[in-house]
This record gives structure tokens, C-alpha cells and sequence, in this order.
């Protein structure tokens, strides 16, 4: 398939003349960075930009620092660098699971952290993981930078509160209390798809529990009635039973050509305990 | 149009693009290279792929302008040399049928090789997992790279 609308091609090297390039072409531009959502939406002919903005070469936008408590994750960090770093593995061990669930090897090899927030599809894998460490996205227009929390990112189904003249720089996460995590995905084949239903788990010692789901409803959410229900309580076999009967009014799935709605639902609460064993289990000084 | 720069298999190449055209079609249309193949041209089959920088990725998601000044190796660049251990165990074991897939496969299988020489099957599995193949159940792609192993390293 022929990309059959023309648009220039821009490189370049310092995030001022991105910005420009932004400001220059208002909203008739669009920034350009693994390309495995951009490149198929060219394809499909579902947008028209006039510009193509590769922030590929931008070096400070490829950087993954850890300043004080907070790590920097640079909007060009692909999830093949963060299945590669021991310290998302050790500090983020829920964030590394649910991009190793990504699709497969060829595109987390150019997909980023942050092109997949910025699609905002309500399937994205990324999601639970960052709403779960309460992850903050810097963005920056021509004049202006700001911080926007990841609870107010997601503002409808492939839409996000990032504005047409802004660029994301990156993502910040504070290194949470050791936990144990786990991120269930319910896809019909591993590899490629995109899930169907998805629910992040994080457990710690002091028994704060957090839950966050996606492809469950418009937006991918935190679970808080969940989370209250189950605070600072022990956990056995049968408040997990009563806890997963929450689930259904937490969550607002579609039927659509993957999935029924009833058949996700189902889905949530089997996955809601089968990830809370996991974490339980592997939880550092946690359940024997 | 733009005149770009790569480094295909090993030599330097200069071609005009159009910045709309794909590292794909510019691969077997411009530079006569026929081992990526396009079977779903939108990220989901592994046909395309090649290795970028000595990544896999795909060659249809890619624009062509985008790999300026950027290395690209395709299974022509790794049979260069005569074929590899593992592009031998698959002749050996029949690994293919009709053969869409294969350098798909073969790239991602070096790719893998080359960071791990001793996987898993679970690693294999992994690896490959992104790779559609419509003809042969999967089984002797996986037997003739476990058998690519034995015998110790993958050249
Ligand atoms: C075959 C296939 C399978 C997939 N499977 C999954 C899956 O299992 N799970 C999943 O979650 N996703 C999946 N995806 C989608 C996933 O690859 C993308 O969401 C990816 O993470 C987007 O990142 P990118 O770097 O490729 O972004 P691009 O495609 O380059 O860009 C995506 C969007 O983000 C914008 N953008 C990118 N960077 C910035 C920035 N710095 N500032 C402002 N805007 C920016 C772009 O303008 C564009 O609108 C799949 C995709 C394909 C093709
Ligand atoms: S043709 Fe590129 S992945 Fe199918
Ligand atoms: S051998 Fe035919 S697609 Fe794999």
C-alpha cells in the first residue's frame, strides 16, 4: 500500500527547532517516532499531515536518567530499552512486564513508551503500568513546558490532553516502595495482538494494593474502588472471590469483532485473581 | 525527491526518495533487493523484516528516508559469505514450504542468535513469535533453529 499524500520530511537535531517546525505548521504537522502507529494511519489515509517531524535524532529525548528519586524515561526510548534496563526490571518490575507483552520483537524494537501514550488506543499495553506509578509526561510547546500527570492524560479513546504545538519530552516515574506486580493480557495469540482486556497488579508489604485496567472502557483507568476495598487487608482465597465481583462496576467494556463485552468482564475478574496469585507469590517477604 | 546514503549489506548506497516511499518498496524496487517481502504491509506478518542497526524491524513501517546514514543488513547481506548455520539447518530439516516467510524468519532468528547464542525454546518461541507463517504449523522452524544449536556456536 502507497502512502499517497505528500508531506515534507524533517530531522532535527535539537528540540527548539522541533518545537519551531510545531508552532511553524500549527496542527497540519505531526511528530514522527517509531512510526508503528503513524506509518499504518499514513497508509489508511485516516490523517493528512504536511509535515513529518523525525525527533529520531534529538539526543536529549533518547535519555533514561535517574535524577534524586525520579527516572527520566526521553520520549524516544523504544520498549526493547526498557526490557533492557536492570532498573526498570528491579525499581518498575510491572512497567517491564507489560512491555514485554508489547506486540512482538520487530516492532518494541522502534515502538516507544511514548508514542504508544500518545496513540492513546484504550488497548495500549503501557497503560496500567504508568497509571499504577502515577508516571507525569513532560511536554513542551514553543514558549511553554509543563507536567501532566498520567490521570488526566487519557481524555477518550485515541485522545490524549497533549495539544497539536506540543512535544512530549518524556516520562517521569518516582521509584515506588519495593513490590511485586503483575500484568495479565487477554489477546487470542501471543506476538502481535492488541489486548482485549488487560489488568496491572502491584502488591507491597505494606499491604497497599493498586489495580489499573485497559481495553476496558474508553480510557484505561485505575481500579479505586478495588484498591479500597481490599487496603490493608490479608488476603485469602475468599475476599479475593468477593473482591473480583467489584470488577464488573469498575470497568465499561465494548462488544466488538475481538471481544464481547460479557466474555471481557468474565475475563477481568479470572485475570484479577490469577495476577494477584502471581504477585503474592513472588512478593519479597510477603505470603510464605 | 532526497538523495540518501545507507550502508545496505555491507556497502554504501545512494538512492532518490520520495519521502513518502517505504524502506520495503525502495528495498525491491529501487535497490534489487528481493528477500523482504510484503505480506500484510502494516506491521502484523514479519515479512518484511530486515535488520536496522542490527535490530529486526519492519521494512514496511519504516520509511525509506529515515534510514539515511543508518546500517541495513537482509538476508542477502547475511548469505554473503555462504549461508549461514541456521539458513542450513532450515534447508536440512525442510523447514519451509512455499517459503513467503522464510527471510522474514531468518532475520529474526539471527537477530536472537546474535545476542543469544544458546536460547530456550521459549526463547526461540519468543523471537519468532511476531512471524506469521501460513504453511507449515511452525514445528520444523523451531526444530531446525534448536538444531542450528547443537554443536555449539552459530556463525
Ligand atoms: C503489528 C502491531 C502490533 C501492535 N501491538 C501492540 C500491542 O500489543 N500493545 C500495544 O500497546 N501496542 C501495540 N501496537 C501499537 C504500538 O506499536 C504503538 O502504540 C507504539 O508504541 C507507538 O510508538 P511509536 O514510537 O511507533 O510512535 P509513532 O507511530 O511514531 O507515533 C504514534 C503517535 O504518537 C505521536 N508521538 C510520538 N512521539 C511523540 C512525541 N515525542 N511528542 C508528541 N507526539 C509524539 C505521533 O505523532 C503519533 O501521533 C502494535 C502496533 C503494530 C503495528
Ligand atoms: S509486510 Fe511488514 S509486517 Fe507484514
Ligand atoms: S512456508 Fe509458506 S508462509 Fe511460511
Amino acid at each position: 500500500m502507497k502512502i499517497i499524500n505528500d508531506f515534507e520530511y524533517y530531522k532535527p537535531l535539537e528540540i527548539k527547532e522541533a518545537l519551531n517546525l510545531l508552532s511553524q505548521y500549527k496542527a497540519k504537522a505531526r511528530i514522527l517516532a517509531g512510526g508503528t502507529d503513524l506509518i499504518v494511519s499514513l497508509k489508511e489515509e485516516r490523517i493528512n499531515p504536511e509535515a513529518l517531524i523525525d525527533v529520531k535524532g534529538i539526543i536529549p529525548l533518547n535519555l533514561m536518567e535517574l535524577e534524586d528519586d525520579k527516572l527520566f524515561i526521553g520520549a524516544n526510548k523504544t520498549f526493547t530499552d526498557l526490557l533492557e534496563s536492570d532498573l526498570i526490571r528491579d525499581k518498575f518490575p510491572l512497567l517491564w512486564e507489560c512491555s514485554s507483552k508489547v506486540a512482538s520483537i520487530g516492532i518494541r524494537n522502534r515502538a516507544t513508551l511514548t508514542g504508544n501514550i500518545c496513540s492513546a488506543v484504550p488497548s495500549l499495553d503501557s497503560a496500567p503500568a504508568l497509571l499504577i506509578y502515577n508516571a507525569e509526561v513532560l511536554v513542551a510547546a514553543s514558549n511553554t513546558e509543563r507536567t501532566i500527570s498520567i490521570h488526566d492524560w487519557f481524555t477518550g479513546p485515541k485522545k490524549s490532553a497533549l495539544n497539536t504545538d506540543e512535544l512530549v519530552l518524556g516520562i517521569s516515574l518516582k521509584i515506588p516502595d519495593k513490590h511485586s506486580a503483575s500484568y495479565q493480557k487477554l489477546g487470542r495469540y501471543k506476538g502481535e495482538d492488541l489486548a482485549q482486556a488487560g489488568i496491572g497488579i502491584y502488591v507491597d508489604r505494606e499491604k497497599d494494593y493498586r489495580f489499573a485496567s485497559c481495553a476496558v472502557g474508553p480510557v484505561p483507568a485505575r481500579m479505586k474502588k478495588l484498591e479500597a476495598f481490599l487496603h490493608k487487608k490479608e488476603i485469602n482465597d475468599k475476599l479475593l472471590a468477593e473482591a473480583a465481583e467489584i470488577i464488573p462496576s469498575e470497568i465499561s467494556p465494548i462488544t466488538d469483532i475481538r471481544a464481547q463485552a460479557e466474555y471481557r468482564t468474565h475475563m477481568m475478574k479470572v485475570m484479577f485473581r490469577r495476577g494477584m496469585q502471581i504477585a503474592l507469590e513472588v512478593l519479597p517477604g510477603g505470603k510464605e | 525527491m532526497k538523495q540518501i546514503k545507507l550502508n545496505l549489506n555491507g556497502e554504501i548506497r545512494s538512492v532518490l526518495v520520495d519521502p513518502t516511499e517505504t524502506l520495503l518498496d525502495v528495498l525491491r524496487d529501487k535497490l534489487g533487493i528481493k528477500s523482504p517481502k510484503c505480506g500484510c504491509d502494516r506491521g502484523d506478518c514479519g515479512a518484511c523484516n530486515v535488520l536496522l542497526n542490527g535490530r529486526s524491524v519492519r521494512s514496511c513501517l519504516i520509511l525509506a528516508i529515515e534510514t539515511d546514514g543508518q546500517e541495513v543488513v537482509t538476508v542477502e547481506g547475511i548469505s554473503q559469505k555462504g549461508l549461514s548455520r541456521v539458513q542450513e539447518t532450515m534447508i536440512n530439516k525442510n523447514a519451509f514450504q512455499c517459503g513467503f516467510c522464510a527471510p522474514g524468519i531468518i532475520i529474526s532468528a539471527t537477530e536472537l542468535l546474535n545476542n543469544n547464542p544458546h536460547p530456550t525454546l521459549e526463547e526461540i518461541k519468543e523471537a519468532l513469535s511476531g512471524n506469521l507463517c501460513r504453511c507449515t504449523g511452525y514445528l520444523p522452524i523451531l526444530e531446525a533453529v534448536r538444531e542450528s544449536l547443537e554443536g555449539g556456536k552459530n556463525e
